[in-house]
């Protein structure tokens, strides 16, 4: 048999590789063209090779702030994911009561970042703020302003009450999905409630989980605005993380050649941690 | 192990699900619970299982009350429309869950999900997990649970409808074999009247929440007790015409006539309604006395190996079972053939009165 080779068709893909090529590479591109030259002025940029990689990979600042990161993000994961499949298990099934609380949990994740930080900066006030004010009159010296620790439960507990949803909701379909058959056959196998949950809700909710912590990983990875409204980073650099080191780097101190070569180095980690994640679990999956 | 069930009513939300019903099934046989959907089917399976309670009446298991036992502390097993399998165990592991609950040792374990497994042909996949097999392993998976421990009652609730044509026969057949060995009580749900028959066994005949008849399978095809019965066990659904019988020709829609044969006589002249099964109407005729009747092609329907034609005149709509291939277009002028010594008789109120082969003796009572 004979191939039948027909041109035309590398037309059909085309399409596809345009909006690739402006949606990803060519932006791409300029920063990877960024991040190998020193640039003074328009005219002037000399050729640098690896040297801001070398340089942004020796850098402290960043040092810090992906270690703030990866801890911020590991205790996002570690809030929200059981939190929102307790949720999720806890919501009522049907009637009302099902839609009402899709509509609560459905709230939050409307909210645009900005208004998130700025609500819980207002909040968490202890002289004029509900949330801070009540915390203060308990006994607890709370300024998430001086305090570290505070601030760093103030953007945790953001987070917490902004994305929980997210997480709430991918369960709650996540559940839906499983036949009412499966709960009787347990209830005639004499199964617990854990059981129940542990070998037929669980692995049912594999799936959904896999992609709410993915979804949660990388935005949490990427966090920028609630602390930069709520403190600018602080106190001290405390809450300062990778997107707003990123940003300092770019805007504020217009160092465009290290900031490109961060901003790939940035990129890569996300990319690194996501691919390790889900390439673990599609291979503990074949392995069994 | 016999179960009966006493007068059981269940009603949700002010609807009755199941309406009195009393069933008495023997051990070690295997009963066909016959219905449309939403007849009750599922509601009755889940009272015997002990999943649920009746609103009325008692469930008795070996002449023991057990309505108010839950289902944990009853001997049932369950398959399920859904293949019904614990997601990240072996099959192995699924065989054995039964087992393992009930503190049977290891060795023991091993041997019993071993003979199972291979009775349903799934011996080769016990190390793999139930996504990674097909289908109708799946539901072989299912069916070894349930049939692994000795449970003194089966429950398959349409266990076969989502499985392809070929398997379904195969594993239909499959059911019957393992079960008879047996002294449990099997109950498999279907709706399909075809599947009663393969099945064999007794068929239990569920209409809008009520048993409207039970019996051996072949009986109550045969002499189904009033038209619901009929037409809930034949598929296509069977012809009804009615029609006016003098002291000598029945007269159907006050058009057609034929003369009293021997197989009609002895019905008090008056009104009833005459069922015929659609395989028993022909194209051509079977017998001398068969009525010729012109229709018009409405549908030629291809269902395997059979054609369901729908035909109709001004006076008669009529379904016809015939066996091969027939392509007809709509609207092509044929005749039909119906067979004067293959009736139904039944009474105005549905009760039957008179099946092919019975003779009307002053009513059957079935």
């Amino acid at each position: 048999m004979t191939k039948v080779e027909n041109n035309k068709a590398w037309f059909l893909v085309l399409p596809v590789f345009l909006l690739v090529a402006f949606s990803a590479v060519i932006p791409l591109m300029t920063v990877v063209n960024y991040s190998v030259q020193d640039i003074f002025d328009q005219h002037t940029a000399y050729f640098v090779g690896a040297e801001w990689y070398r340089e942004m990979l020796q850098d402290p600042r960043l040092h810090d702030s992906l270690l703030r990161q990866f801890i911020f993000s590991g205790c996002v994961l570690l809030i929200e994911i059981p939190l929102g499949i307790a949720v999720a298990l806890m919501m009522p099934t049907k009637g009302r009561a099902a839609s009402l609380c899709l509509i609560l949990l459905a709230i939050p994740l409307l909210i645009p970042w900005n208004v998130v930080g700025t609500i819980w900066q207002v909040f968490g006030r202890a002289d004029i703020g509900l949330f801070g004010w009540a915390i203060n009159s308990l006994g607890i010296d709370y300024n998430y302003a001086a305090n570290p620790m505070d601030a760093w439960f103030t953007v945790l507990l953001m987070d917490v009450w902004h994305w929980t949803s997210l997480v709430a909701l991918l369960c709650y379909s996540g559940l839906r999905a499983i036949p009412e058959a499966y709960y009787q056959a347990a209830r005639i196998d004499r199964a617990s409630k854990w059981a129940i949950f542990r070998y037929i809700q669980l692995p049912k909710l594999k799936s959904v989980l896999v992609i709410g912590v993915l979804l949660r990983f990388m935005d949490s990875f990427m966090i920028y605005t609630e602390p930069f409204v709520l403190t600018g980073g602080g106190p001290g650099n405390s809450t300062t993380f990778l997107s707003q080191t990123l940003t300092k780097m770019a805007v504020g101190q217009f160092d465009l050649g290290p900031a490109a070569a961060f901003s790939l180095i940035y990129f890569l980690i996300v990319l690194l941690v996501s691919w390790l994640f889900f390439t673990t679990i599609s291979h503990l999956d074949k392995a069994k | 192990m016999s179960l009966t069930l006493q007068n059981v009513t269940r009603i949700v939300d002010g609807e009755y699900h199941l309406d009195d019903v009393n069933l008495m099934l023997e051990p070690g046989s295997f009963n066909v619970l016959l219905g449309r959907t939403l007849a009750g089917k599922t509601s009755l399976m889940r009272l015997m299982a002990g999943l649920d309670k009746p609103s009325e009446g008692r469930v008795l298991m070996n002449g023991v009350d057990v309505t108010g036992v839950p289902v944990q502390q009853r001997n049932i097993s369950m398959v399920y429309q859904q293949f019904i399998n614990y997601p990240n165990w072996t099959v192995f592991e699924n065989i054995a869950s039964p087992l393992r609950l009930a503190k049977v040792a290891e060795p023991e374990i091993k041997k019993r999900v071993k003979e199972t497994a291979e009775m349903l042909h799934i011996e080769q996949f016990l190390e793999r997990r139930p996504l990674e097999l097909s289908g109708g392993q799946q539901q072989r998976t299912a069916m070894a649970r349930a049939l692994v421990k000795d449970a003194s009652l089966i429950l398959f609730d349409e266990p076969l409808v989502n499985l392809d044509y070929k398997l379904r026969e195969e594993l239909r057949q499959e059911i019957r074999e393992l079960l008879k060995a047996r002294n449990s009580i099997a109950v498999y749900a279907s709706t399909e009247p075809n599947e009663a028959l393969a099945l064999g066994g007794k068929t239990t005949l569920l209409h809008e929440g009520k048993v409207i008849q039970h019996g051996s399978s072949s009986e109550v095809y045969r002499y189904p007790v009033n038209v619901d019965a009929a037409e809930l066990f034949s598929e296509p659904p069977i012809n009804l015409i009615r029609g006016f019988v003098s002291d000598t020709e029945v007269t159907f829609d006050s058009t057609v006539h034929f003369p009293l044969n021997q197989d009609i006589r002895g019905l008090k002249p008056g009104d009833y309604y005459f069922g015929m099964r659609p395989s028993h109407i022909g194209l051509v005729p079977h017998n001398d006395d068969d009525l010729e009747v012109s229709v018009r092609v409405e549908l030629a329907e291809i269902s395997g190996s059979e054609t369901f034609m729908h035909v109709k005149n001004e006076h008669f709509n009529l379904v016809l079972q015939l066996s091969g291939v027939h392509e007809y277009h709509t609207d092509t002028p044929i005749k039909v053939y119906l067979p004067t010594h293959k009736l139904f008789v039944f009474g105005l109120d549905g009760q039957m009165l008179q099946a092919p082969g019975r003779l009307y003796q002053g009513g059957y009572h079935g």
